[in-house]
């Protein structure tokens, strides 16, 4: 059924599209889904990804920036030769396929444990960490004036947010207590710069190949905040995957990624960029803890949902490797 | 009293059921989905195990650290309530150790194959 819906929608904009074969969700919540799919046309075929709220689905939750800006975002920095699916088509009401957009489909390698362990991408691993930092520089460089409308963040507003999600749990959790008295003792207040903040730049979202880095995905979470906050958040230790002296995503050094960003002419704060990470590390956990809630109340029993409750334990002890780290 | 098998041995059996006889024949999706149910019965058994003695010192460093009695919810409740309001922080003597100890005792129940964890395991 979709894929007659989308081939009526793809004749409407790519000229000799002749129908769209191949259409496969590869992940959906209820309230938002992602479809790959292959658009026939004379020349042969050309992959796609549809990301879309479905009809019925239209308001974005809490934090997202909306489907809208995503798309915006996602063409602003493809524009700018940032590493970027093109966005191909702004779902409109005619289309009926709900809220969302038409992106071209990038091949390449998004689990993580592929990426850090796999012989295809022995070459690019060394250099990831500093390509990245590059395009995590591109994407703070990206032009205010063009920016959709973004919520703005500081620190302050995140440890706020986070206390109160904590404290919406009713548990007490003694070491997620010394992170946000920490926090709070340390918030550097507003950021001197404010930019573009992509807000979950880290493996999953990132489409890698042989060659490096081949797409930046997911916008949901983009804001306005201290551009310090994605260098800290991809030096997460959730996200090293058991290679837990590489912090940049278990694959490089802070160092290197540090370089990349200074290379593309802007400034890393190191002192800053571990507070995020501080500040990233409790935000896993809480979001651990979120999903032990909707397992419990929502209606998503699943055992997966159900076991990720269990991995707060883990950024609680990463938290005390950052905040009282033993025998050094 | 109830009778014998005890429920780390039934959950055991079962779980080794499932890992050796059934997984292989499971594939795409509901392998992985198979997989996580296996190990989250591998973590009941682990706390069925180790529960007891870490809930039990657990308690007995709150008590000697708060100088108050409670139940272990409300115990955490307090030192997180001390640590809140910074009355309590990492440089009072033992909260350091005790956060350390109780944190480990979580994760050789949730994920003892976890990098930090063994790490910190090796290095006490």
């Amino acid at each position: 059924m979709i894929e007659a819906q989308l081939g009526r929608c793809v004749a409407s904009w790519f000229s000799g599209a002749t129908g769209v074969t191949g259409a496969a969700k590869l992940s959906g919540g209820a309230s938002q889904e992602t479809w790959t799919f292959d658009i026939v046309h004379a020349g042969g075929s050309t992959g796609a990804i549809l990301r879309r709220a479905p009809p019925g689905h239209g308001a974005s939750p809490g934090r997202a920036a909306g489907l809208d800006a995503e798309a915006a975002l996602m063409q602003l920095a493809h524009d700018a030769g940032l590493p970027s699916p093109r966005v191909m088509h702004v779902l409109r009401p005619e289309d009926e396929l709900g809220i969302g957009f038409i992106m071209t489909r990038i091949e390449g390698e998004t689990i993580a444990r592929k990426i850090l362990r796999d012989d295809a991408f022995a070459k690019a691993r060394p250099m990831l960490a500093r390509q990245l930092g590059g395009v995590i520089a591109g994407i703070h460089g990206l032009p205010a004036a063009k920016l959709p409308k973004l919520r703005e963040m500081s620190a302050t507003k995140e440890i706020a947010d986070l206390e109160r999600e904590y404290r919406s749990f009713g548990r007490p959790r003694p070491v997620f207590e010394l992170a946000l008295r920490w926090l709070r003792e340390r918030d550097p207040g507003p950021s001197k710069e404010v930019t573009l903040v992509h807000g979950d730049f880290r493996h999953g979202n990132l489409i890698i190949g042989p060659d490096g880095v081949r797409a930046v995905l997911d916008w949901e979470l983009a804001h306005l905040g201290d551009p310090m906050e994605d260098l800290g958040w991809i030096c997460v230790n959730s996200w090293r995957f058991g290679e837990i002296d590489k912090p940049v995503g278990g694959f490089g050094s802070r160092e290197d990624l540090f370089a990349g960003y200074e290379a593309a002419g802007r400034r890393a704060d190191p002192a800053r960029v571990m507070f995020w990470e501080v500040m990233g590390t409790l935000r896993w956990g809480i979001m651990c803890c979120g999903m032990m809630q909707r397992f419990r109340l929502g209606p998503d029993h699943s055992m997966e949902r159900a076991m990720i409750g269990r991995r707060s334990s883990e950024t609680e002890i990463d938290l005390l490797r950052l905040l009282a780290p033993r025998g050094g | 009293m109830q009778d014998e098998p005890t429920p780390t041995e039934l959950i055991k059996a079962v779980a080794d059921f499932l890992r050796n006889e059934i997984a292989p024949e499971i594939k795409g999706h509901n392998a992985f989905k198979l997989r996580v149910g296996i190990n989250a019965l591998d973590l009941v058994t682990r706390q069925l195990a180790l529960e007891g003695d870490s809930d039990g010192a657990e308690a007995a460093r709150l008590k000697a650290l708060l100088g108050v009695e409670g139940s272990l919810l409300e115990l955490n409740r307090a030192l997180s309530d001390k640590i809140a309001s910074g009355e309590v922080g990492l440089q009072a003597p033992g909260v350091s150790e005790h956060l350390w100890q109780t944190t480990m005792d979580k994760l050789a129940v949730d994920q003892p194959n976890y990098a930090s964890y063994k790490r910190e395991l090796g290095t006490k």
